[in-house]
């Protein structure tokens, strides 16, 4: 992403060009995601479900690991994405599903847009509260409003054409995996592209003190509602490929287990660099697999488990141990002559 | 009509005296405990095995409940939750929903997760008539118990030795710390006694608010409109925030069934949005 030439007049943009470079553990990890399309086939669908997860945990990371905001409610959007994509492909309105896909992203950018006055007004814990109290309003308009979503039954009936008129959703989830790993891999492009550009950088600078980015002249508000609603399509876009893939929609995708999950997802993987909502992804989804094995019915109390440990002993700490891995790399890296400046490799923040 | 004032006022004092524990923590240490209906849930269960299996009568598991809610408070304040006094927002967050997720999987293990019931006394069953109205007789209970509590509590706020040096470490902890009052201390028997009341409040509320494994998720958000709404600087501000909520609540599921909880979910936000800080606060601003 580095094509632009530097500008002399913004000193600011050379350093920003070196952190958007392109590294060996992302390329890796990119690699493996690609080849896990054809090593992997018997898994698509967990993989798929991964690949959804992460797209919802990387819309958090935006706003909580970039801007600082905490969420309780990220579900709403999530939810909101869902219901549009079923409601488009029930009604037979888009059945084309990267159209549909499209167009439930940008109305849940819009509600993510209306709501952002909303929550970012007031302390943090105002906007625990009023992201909370939105995914509960948005819940009981779906369970109430019955006659357009199905309420407590969830909508059925979803059917979806072949995306772009070629390729048919099959039952092995083969089709499904790749076209939620595409999105994913875009849309991971864009939310790259926005954290290494100079709003990225103000976003920061925001969550670091907000009152001293506003007196270097960064536009507080602005640039949260922007983030704020980018975010929230980002989550709508996730909720729309969950129903795509599925042909089904429930009142679950609002709940606030949903948007709390969510939250241990991303702190497994660390906020802030953009790979820790998909590594938290990956780590959440297989062991939610592993345990609901042993304990179905009693999942909840491990994920309960994992939080309060994670957070005793700290999160500087938990990203502390994965500095072996981040070593190994770096040295590679080394070795290869893809950075000379290895010291400045991405690592997840503390706080 | 004046059924449901009746039953909403019930409602809004079980309220009270479930979330005021968390109004103090809140407005005290400046702390998100999410998992404070965690304790009110303990206390239902506790009463719950108290009544129907070991057959204690119903007015002597009450204080027990109490008792046990506040003595799980304290342990868990002393063992977990120091070390999270001085963590970002988020951190209490993650670690209290983790608490409560904890305490809905083990209740379901060790309960089931069927709705339970407390046997409760014959005599409190069925209602009474005052001057036309239908009174249910456990709601008057339930009005006569929390008022007394209130009260009390109101009494000990403003009163006692005790009380005072609680407001003062709410008002501000730094200068109630330099001028030799252990504001730890105060915190810990006030965690404590929180988590009794709320524990108490789940005994009581068994009957009325229903007791499942996912209570402490179910009422987290009301427990929330409380505080928000009440502002975390005295007991009055929550205790009228309480009974608004008791009476909206009781009132618009009567009248418009169809939006349901909606109504209360929306005044919350537009109260949020419009003072931010409760609307029964003195006006400073921390």
């Amino acid at each position: 992403m580095s094509d632009r030439p530097a500008d002399p007049l913004h000193p600011m943009t050379a350093p920003l060009a070196a952190r958007g470079r392109w590294r060996l553990p992302e390329l890796a990890f990119w690699a493996v995601a690609l080849a896990s399309v054809f090593l992997l086939p018997g898994r698509h669908l967990i993989l798929t479900e991964i690949a959804i997860l992460a797209l919802f945990a990387l819309s958090l990371d935006l706003i909580l690991g970039y801007a600082g905001i905490i969420s309780l409610g990220h579900a709403a959007y999530f939810g909101f994405g869902a219901y549009c994509a079923g409601l488009l492909a029930k009604h037979e309105i888009i059945t084309e599903p990267v159209t549909a896909l499209v167009v439930s992203t940008v109305a849940s950018a819009a509600v993510g847009l209306v709501t952002s006055f909303l929550v970012l007004r007031g302390s943090d814990l105002s906007r625990l509260m009023v992201t909370l109290g939105l995914a509960m309003v948005l819940r009981e308009i779906a369970n109430k409003a019955d006659w357009l979503t199905g309420g407590a039954d969830g909508l059925q009936g979803v059917i979806m054409a072949p995306i772009l008129g070629l390729f048919a959703f099959d039952i092995t989830g083969h089709v499904a995996y790749v076209y939620c790993l595409s999105v994913l891999f875009i849309l991971f492009l864009g939310a790259r592209r926005l954290v290494h550009s100079p709003f990225g950088l103000s976003l920061r600078a925001i969550k670091g003190n907000a009152l001293r980015a506003w007196t270097v002249g960064v536009p507080v508000n602005g640039r949260l509602v922007a983030i704020y609603t980018i975010a929230a399509g980002y989550a709508g876009c996730a909720g729309a490929l969950l129903t795509q893939t599925t042909s089904f929609a429930s009142l679950d995708v609002l709940s606030f287990e949903r948007s709390a999950d969510l939250l241990l997802v991303l702190i497994i993987g660390g906020t802030g660099y953009l790979y820790g909502g998909l590594i938290g992804a990956i780590v959440f989804k297989l062991m939610q697999d592993w345990l609901a094995n042993l304990t179905p019915q009693y999942w909840q109390f491990w994920v309960g488990l994992v939080l309060v440990f994670i957070v005793l002993v700290g999160r500087e700490r938990m990203a502390a141990w994965t500095a072996p891995v981040r070593s190994v790399f770096a040295w590679t890296e080394r070795r290869l002559g893809f950075v000379r400046d290895a010291g400045a490799v991405s690592r997840p923040e503390g706080s | 009509m004046l059924t449901i004032l009746f039953d909403g006022i019930a409602y809004g004092m079980l309220l009270f005296v479930l979330a005021c524990g968390l109004s103090v923590t809140l407005g005290l240490m400046n702390f998100v405990n999410l998992a404070h209906g965690a304790f009110a849930m303990a206390g239902g269960y506790i009463t719950v095995v108290l009544v129907n299996r070991l057959g204690v009568p119903f007015f002597a598991s009450l204080p027990l409940a109490f008792v046990a809610s506040a003595l799980i408070g304290a342990i868990l304040e002393r063992t977990l939750y120091v070390h999270v006094y001085t963590r970002s927002h988020l951190d209490q967050v993650l670690f209290t929903i983790g608490l409560v997720f904890m305490a809905v999987a083990a209740v379901d293990y060790v309960m089931g997760s069927q709705q339970q019931f407390v046997a409760i006394p014959s005599y409190l069953q069925g209602q009474i008539n005052v001057l036309g109205v239908g009174v249910g007789r456990y709601r008057l209970l339930i009005i006569a118990i929390c008022g007394a509590l209130a009260l009390t509590l109101q009494l000990i706020l403003s009163r006692t030795r005790f009380g005072s040096r609680l407001r003062a470490a709410v008002d501000d902890p730094r200068v109630a710390r330099g001028l030799g009052i252990n504001v730890t201390g105060v915190f810990s028997i006030t965690f404590a006694v929180g988590s009794g009341l709320a524990g108490l409040g789940g005994a009581l509320g068994a009957e009325i608010l229903g007791l499942d494994p996912n209570f402490p998720l179910k009422y987290m958000i009301y427990f929330l409109i409380v505080v928000t709404v009440g502002g975390t600087s005295s007991l009055t501000g929550p205790f009228l925030a309480s009974l608004l909520l008791g009476i909206g609540d009781v009132a618009g599921k009567y009248y418009v069934p169809r939006l349901g909880a909606f109504v209360i979910y929306t005044i919350m936000i537009v109260i949020l949005i419009w003072r931010p800080h409760g609307l029964f606060t003195r006006g400073v601003t921390r």
